[in-house]
């Protein structure tokens, strides 16, 4: 048993695969019952950190405790007591949603009539209700992840790993999505997701670390991530293809920083408004403007001089 | 209060966990198998017991103790189908499971490990295997060719044995490769000259002096002659044993190569 609220300790931790490092020695702290989020691009080493919380992949080195627990010593315990939903859907496309959730049930060593049970609530849960007797190939993408994400929940996690759980999905879809995690997160469940959407690290997560190349670059909420590292807001302009670097410098005094990117300029300011009125002055034209809040994608380009998303 | 999620006591519990599962998968398939595992060992019994087997003469010293060619061919086609029912299973499902429906990746997420879950599969095996070889007892005991009850139930439970030992290295090679086209010549360089050529068609002592001794190092070999000394009644303890011997052996070796395999397969 575990006395501290800390559901998952990680110090120094790392993977290898042969010659290459994934995850180059990390420290986080999850509490209970907190939102915890891993946000970088593709290749950060989020999914490989995520395999070794899952109890799946052997650390490298460092350690990693979960609910108290080494995953080398006590891997099936650990499992027994977490719920995964991975970045792949490893559904049986061939057999009925309910019967899905019914083999699931049953690899925890619950009860058959348990299970039953338990696979009625969350078929409401997720409101596949009506899909119950489908065959998974004729769900949809967003209809299976929500699905996966019923079959993770059949143990009643105390916690939930989610990587990557809206990726691919329609924007509606993500929204059903992230509706679903806001519940469990209401009940208490304690949520670890990775993710490479800014927007969803913002909406589901309490705390998050942002991840590139194996390191951890940056920790806290997103409110204060964004306040830490950016400015308030961002006044984006476009100058048209190739004209963007030529601009960049006849603005750049008009802006805490300036970032350029290949199809326009981002610039950091207080007040995006203003910042976009003193360019006009200067005789400048930009073919768009747009004004916006900073968010966590601005966090990551001046963390790392890249975008999350390519 | 809820019951809760629990860890298996033992292997053997954790595997027995996966029985509603492969139930369930087999009730979507079991039409199209069962139909080929009754019309197809009725065929081969029809075609090479009975019509090729009128031209062979029915000369017991000529034929391993056998009174006709039927009787003879019998135990080998029963010892074939429980080989080939293996290669089915362990090759292409296999890959399914890892590379196409990636199944097992979400069995090892929950408390199971990957040695139950292969212990599960390869309990299914045997439950194919079992059927399979039963249906084929059952159509060939009206042809007489079990010299006794107790050895025609001896015979059925051998295949087991000889079903294992082909599954668990079968197994093994199918959980490390990359993709299935190895597969192809598993089952024309592996299974069919295994098939013709260990002991089910013809007296092993007909080949060449090397042939035969490279026939006699096949596990289908020793399966066929420990099955065919049951049927005939024919029965010597000292050779028996050294095929049971052989063939556990095999199943053993597959076991921990399997689990090995899978796991380094599953872990990356």
């Amino acid at each position: 048993m575990t006395t501290s609220d800390s559901m998952i300790l990680a110090q120094g931790l790392r993977k290898s695969f042969g010659s290459f490092e994934a995850v180059k020695g990390i420290d986080v702290d999850v509490r209970r019952g907190e939102a915890f989020g891993f946000l970088g691009p593709n290749g950060a080493g989020k999914s490989s950190t995520m395999r070794m919380v899952a109890a799946v992949s052997p650390v490298s080195g460092g350690t990693l405790r979960i609910l108290g627990m080494d995953p080398a010593e006590d891997g099936p315990q650990i499992r027994s007591r977490i719920g995964v939903c991975p970045q792949e859907d490893t559904l049986d496309l061939e057999i009925t949603v309910r019967d899905n959730l019914f083999v699931y049930g049953r690899y925890f060593g619950l009860p058959r009539k348990e299970v039953r049970e338990r696979v009625d609530e969350l078929l409401e849960f997720v409101q596949l209700t009506e899909k119950a007797d489908s065959m998974v190939e004729d769900l949809s993408g967003g209809m299976k992840r929500r699905l996966t994400i019923a079959r993770s929940l059949i143990n009643r996690p105390e916690i939930l790993l989610l990587d990557e759980p809206t990726t691919g999905l329609d924007p509606q879809a993500r929204h059903v999505v992230w509706d679903r995690l806001f519940r469990l997160k209401q009940q208490g469940v304690t949520l670890v997701l990775t993710t490479h959407y800014m927007d969803e690290a913002e909406q589901l997560t309490d705390r998050l670390v942002v991840m590139d190349k194996g390191l951890i670059v940056a920790e806290g909420s997103p409110m204060s991530l964004i306040a830490e590292h950016s400015t308030r807001e961002v006044a984006e302009l476009r100058f048209g293809v190739g004209d963007n670097e030529a601009a960049a410098d006849k603005v750049a005094d008009l802006a805490d920083r300036v970032e350029v990117l290949p199809d326009r300029l981002l610039l950091y300011t207080a007040d995006g408004e203003e910042t976009v009125a003193k360019v006009h002055e200067r005789g400048l034209e930009p073919v768009a403007t747009l004004v916006r809040r900073a968010t966590l994608e601005d966090v990551f380009l001046r963390l790392t001089g890249r975008t999350l998303v390519d | 209060m809820a019951t809760d999620s629990s860890v298996p006591t033992n292997a053997f519990a954790g595997a027995a966990r996966l029985v509603d599962y492969w139930v369930i998968v087999y009730k979507r398939t079991w039409k199209g198998s069962a139909i080929s595992s009754f019309i197809t060992p009725l065929f081969y019994v029809l075609a090479m017991g009975v019509l090729l087997g009128d031209y062979v003469e029915g000369d017991p010293a000529q034929l391993e103790g056998a009174s006709s060619y039927l009787v003879f061919i019998a135990p080998g086609l029963l010892a074939a189908q429980s080989m080939q029912t293996v290669f089915g299973e362990v090759t292409y499902p296999v890959m399914g499971m890892i590379k196409w429906h990636k199944t097992y990746f979400g069995m090892t997420a929950s408390p199971l490990t990957v040695s139950e879950v292969i212990l599960g599969h390869l309990g299914f095996v045997m439950f194919r295997v079992g059927l399979t070889c039963g249906v084929f007892t059952l159509v060939m005991a009206p042809f007489g060719v079990f010299a006794t009850v107790w050895g025609a139930v001896l015979a059925y439970l051998v295949q087991f044995l000889l079903g294992l030992a082909f599954a668990t290295p079968i197994y093994a090679f199918s959980a490390g490769l990359k993709d299935e086209s190895p597969f192809a010549l598993v089952f024309r360089l592996g299974m069919i000259p295994l098939f013709l050529f260990s002991g089910a068609f013809f007296p092993i002592d007909n080949l060449d002096p090397w042939m035969a001794a490279l026939a006699k190092a096949t596990p289908l070999w020793h399966g066929v002659d420990l099955t065919r000394m049951l049927t005939l009644d024919t029965l010597d303890g000292s050779t028996a044993l050294v095929h049971v011997a052989y063939l556990v052996v095999l199943a053993v070796l597959g076991w921990f190569w399997a689990v090995r395999r899978l796991t380094r397969r599953m872990v990356g």
